[in-house]
């Protein structure tokens, strides 16, 4: 992909050129709305064919490697008829879409939800615009619609052997009035989606042409470096500007709100080097004394704290607890973890008095919309952002603080893009952490060693009181008990248990929390998923017995974890010294499983052979992707496991680089078999769940091992030596 | 200045003596596909070659190469981008967000060099490049694909 950008009367135009034809960015409103008229029919908002039978499906959600963009177009595709190979796709702006009443829906990128909630609009997008194709070629032939069929791109008359193309029909088909009544295809007589079809963006990320936000380049672009106040809270105190300017490059220094301070030059290397010229003093704020072992404190007391929102509750536990001959107690904790993107945070933006443009890499264009109008003190129809590709997002991108930033930066050179990137130490300094928790679970058995009773008490950080204090129900953030919540269709808790209790003492530290790939339900998968095992080890059964018993009340559940452990070879003789574990969760509407197959050495050096993993999706909209997805995952979810900690002293961050925040390479990767199961009925994400099971299933494995019990991650504080 | 032979031809950069080779390549000779990622050679999105060898280049300053030395970033790795890895990568749907491939496919690439049917074991230790998308098994099968070995999607 080349990009030419020019400089405009009004602005500038970015022309991508694509292999099959071109797209354009950085329009006003109504001039990209002219431009599209005049060159590509547009059927509806969803899809656009050109006379050439080029289909352009506009994609609403990012693509950011999750396969997003290649699902949602095969869903529209689907309905379509269209001719695969003919295929592509755009991105519409958030300004259009604020301009024509959000007729792309919810443009945020997160949650798994990018084809789970916006399926079935979309599929009625393509459906329509076959309708009205259809439609415009009875018309032309003067026949019944009826006798009318699109197959392949193609309207067909049999009758009368007649055929004409979309392209040719495109631009009578968008004068028509839209159907009002669209009935969607059966997911059981797919042809383009649920078909392991290769990605549509694949090619450009093999030979260096895929553009990323860190990529674009504009006439006049100056290239800013930034320095934010590493203590969470503090402020610029000082800061030596007239050193930074004496650098070669370097054309200004910019305060940036009370914490920061940038430097803009010709080259990103020479603003990134100013930075330490500046010799910024800084006013450390009131967090200056926090560190991990004081936060740790402050969970602990709450293990037992007497107050605490209660999330799932049957029976009385407290008193069954109380009543209980055999109780089996263990304290669990997750630390925080950085998303560490490996594209580090980054945007373009080009500020004047009437209008600013941001180029972007976001998870949520809309919202990066409203941050660029926010900080550029103009309205947000003054305003557009373009979409580009990210290299990475895991949650961290559906952070603003990069888009005011380079506003703000922006705004103090009129007329000049300034292209604002994150140094990776920057990026570790500033993330938006995955929570901190810990865990006190508490069991009662029978005699029969069935679980009686059980009381799990979170103790930590609540993400929603972090960034959206608004958004608590009565104080309580119901997302805490993602995996764990009773009902619903998202996060359910499997297990039937007579006397439960599972409740949140919230415990926030002043370090910023996100969304980080997976969320609540890492945590809470460990939790539970170790605990029960410990339970059955306890209580002398296996360990699926003991799971199997529980879940007579979630069979899809239970068939997952019956997936796994068939497919994993549980209870069958596993090769010399390699030991299983298992787990199974339902999250983002999804039910997953996992059985690991690991060893530890005498000296306590664990391998992660292979990991056998299920996942019921519901519709499985690309298997090869999902399975992608899981595989991703899983190096996501281990990295945690083994390497991922986020320590706190000082009031700031101590890992600033992948040296001590290590994250888990290929020779640490397991063999992964993906078990892509979807039952129908539902819609389930993909790109989040299976992540909550990697971790408990190879703790399990490794109890089995050494006989320890990890129960804080990662497990490279912990001494797996045994024998 | 730099007098640097990129991709088969010598460029004279404009950047200060002390510019990583990274920073030289994409701001002065405006080649984007290789990749910053962290600055001290610990992730491998930066990896071009260097006469063959694969090197890492965000953190060897563009006043320590000559111009006798023949640099190879993404861009010039095969022409066309047919190189066999990259036919793999395709086949295979190798990349996720795709950002840290080209210092992948260069890893990749610099190995098969030395090495041209590696083990599976081989590969895992020698391609030490990070990718967070978690795209390992299949860039392990995508270099043995493009070795001759069976590949399958994996």
């Amino acid at each position: 992909m080349t990009q030419q950008i020019t400089a405009t009367r009004r602005g500038f135009l970015a022309t991508v050129s694509a292999g099959l034809g071109a797209f354009t960015l950085g329009f006003p409103i109504h001039e990209a709305d002219a431009q599209l008229a005049a060159t590509t029919p547009e059927i509806n908002a969803w899809v656009v064919i050109k006379p050439d039978n080029t289909i352009v499906i506009r994609i609403a959600r990012s693509e950011m490697g999750q396969g997003t963009l290649t699902g949602l177009a095969q869903l529209v595709a689907e309905e379509l008829n269209a001719d695969w190979s003919k295929v592509t796709t755009e991105y519409p702006t958030p300004g259009q879409n604020l301009a024509r009443n959000r007729v792309w829906g919810d443009f945020s990128t997160g949650g798994s939800r990018g084809i789970r909630e916006s399926n079935e609009y979309v599929r009625k997008g393509g459906a329509a615009a076959r309708m009205m194709l259809v439609q415009a070629a009875a018309a032309a032939w003067n026949v019944p619609v009826a006798e009318c069929r699109a197959v392949n791109s193609t309207v067909m008359h049999s009758a009368t052997r007649r055929t004409a193309t979309y392209g040719s029909l495109a631009a009578a088909a968008a004068r028509l009035t839209p159907p009002t009544d669209v009935p969607l295809r059966d997911p059981k007589d797919w042809s383009i989606a649920g078909k392991p079809l290769p990605r549509l963006d694949t090619v450009d990320k093999t030979n260096g042409k895929q553009v990323y936000g860190i990529d674009l380049k504009m006439p006049g672009m100056l290239n800013a470096a930034i320095r934010d106040c590493p203590v969470f809270g503090g402020k610029v105190k000082s800061f030596n500007a007239a050193a930074a300017m004496a650098r070669p490059g370097v054309k200004k220094v910019v305060r940036v709100g009370e914490t920061a301070v940038a430097v803009v030059a010709e080259h990103w290397w020479q603003a990134h080097k100013a930075l330490d010229a500046l010799a910024i003093q800084w006013d450390e704020g009131p967090n200056a004394g926090v560190s991990s072992a004081t936060i740790a404190a402050m969970l602990n007391e709450g293990l037992t704290a007497e107050a605490a929102f209660v999330g799932n509750s049957n029976g009385d536990a407290k008193d069954a607890l109380a009543k209980s001959s055999r109780k089996v107690e263990a304290t669990y904790g997750f630390p925080f973890q950085n998303h560490a993107t490996m594209e580090p945070m980054n945007a373009t933006a080009v500020w004047r008095p009437e209008r600013c443009e941001v180029w972007c890499p976001t998870q949520n264009g809309e919202a990066s919309l409203a941050a660029a109008a926010e900080a550029a003190g103009l309205r947000p129809q003054q305003c557009e952002v373009h979409k580009v590709h990210l290299g990475g997002g895991f949650g961290r991108r559906g952070w603003q603080d990069f888009v005011r930033q380079a506003v703000t930066i922006a705004k103090e050179m009129p007329g000049t893009p300034i292209k604002l990137l994150w140094s990776r130490e920057e990026d570790m300094l500033h993330g938006r952490y995955h929570p901190v928790t810990a865990c006190k679970l508490t069991a009662g058995l029978d005699a029969a060693g069935n679980l009686e009773a059980l009381h799990i008490r979170i103790s930590g950080q609540s993400i929603i009181a972090g960034i959206a204090p608004q958004m608590l129900q009565g104080g309580m953030d119901s997302r805490v008990f993602q995996g764990l919540a009773k009902g619903g269709n998202e996060f359910t808790f499997g297990y039937g248990v007579p006397h439960l209790l599972i409740d949140h003492a919230m415990r926030n530290p002043p370090v910023p929390p996100g969304f980080w790939r997976g969320v609540n339900l890492n945590q809470n998968a460990v939790y539970i998923e170790c605990f029960i095992d410990e339970l059955a080890h306890a209580a002398g059964k296996d360990a699926l017995e003991f799971r199997r018993a529980m879940l007579r009340g979630a069979p899809k559940q239970l068939a997952v974890l019956n997936a796994v452990a068939e497919k994993g070879n549980w209870g069958k003789p596993a090769p010399a010294g390699h030991h299983r574990g298992l787990a199974a969760i339902m999250g983002y509407g999804s039910y997953v499983a996992a059985c690991a197959e690991v060893s530890v050495s005498r000296a306590g050096e664990l391998k992660v052979h292979k990991i056998t993993a299920a996942t019921d999706p519901g519709h499985a909209v690309n298997p090869q992707q999902i399975a992608a997805q899981i595989e991703g995952s899983f190096a996501y979810g281990l990295t945690a496991l083994m390497h991922g900690e986020i320590t706190i002293k000082g009031g700031r961050v101590e890992q600033e680089n992948f040296d001590t925040y290590p994250i888990m390479r290929m020779d640490e990767m397991p063999a992964v078999e993906s078990i892509v199961m979807p039952s129908g009925g539902f819609w389930g994400g993909v790109g989040e769940p299976t992540i909550a099971v990697a971790a408990p299933a190879v703790m399990n494995a490794i109890f089995r091992a050494t006989g320890k019990r990890i129960r804080h991650l990662p497990l490279k504080q912990a001494d797996l030596r045994h024998g | 200045m730099a007098k640097l032979n990129i991709n088969g031809r010598v460029h004279d950069l404009k950047v200060d003596g002390d510019t990583p080779l990274l920073w030289a390549l994409r701001e002065a000779a405006g080649l984007t596909g290789t990749k910053y990622g962290c600055g001290v050679a610990q992730c491998g999105a930066c990896t071009v070659h260097v006469d063959g060898a694969a090197v890492r280049s965000c953190a060897t300053p563009v006043s320590s190469f000559t111009e006798a030395q023949k640099i190879v970033t993404i861009e010039g790795l095969a022409p066309n981008g047919n190189h066999p890895l990259q036919q793999a990568w395709v086949a295979l749907d190798v990349p996720q967000c795709g950002y840290c491939q080209s210092g992948m496919l260069m890893a990749a690439a610099a190995l098969l060099k030395d090495k041209p049917r590696p083990t599976e074991a081989e590969i895992r230790e020698t391609v030490t490049n990070i990718c967070r998308c978690g795209t390992y098994n299949r860039v392990v099968a995508g270099i043995q694909r493009a070795s001759g070995q069976t590949g399958a999607r994996g």
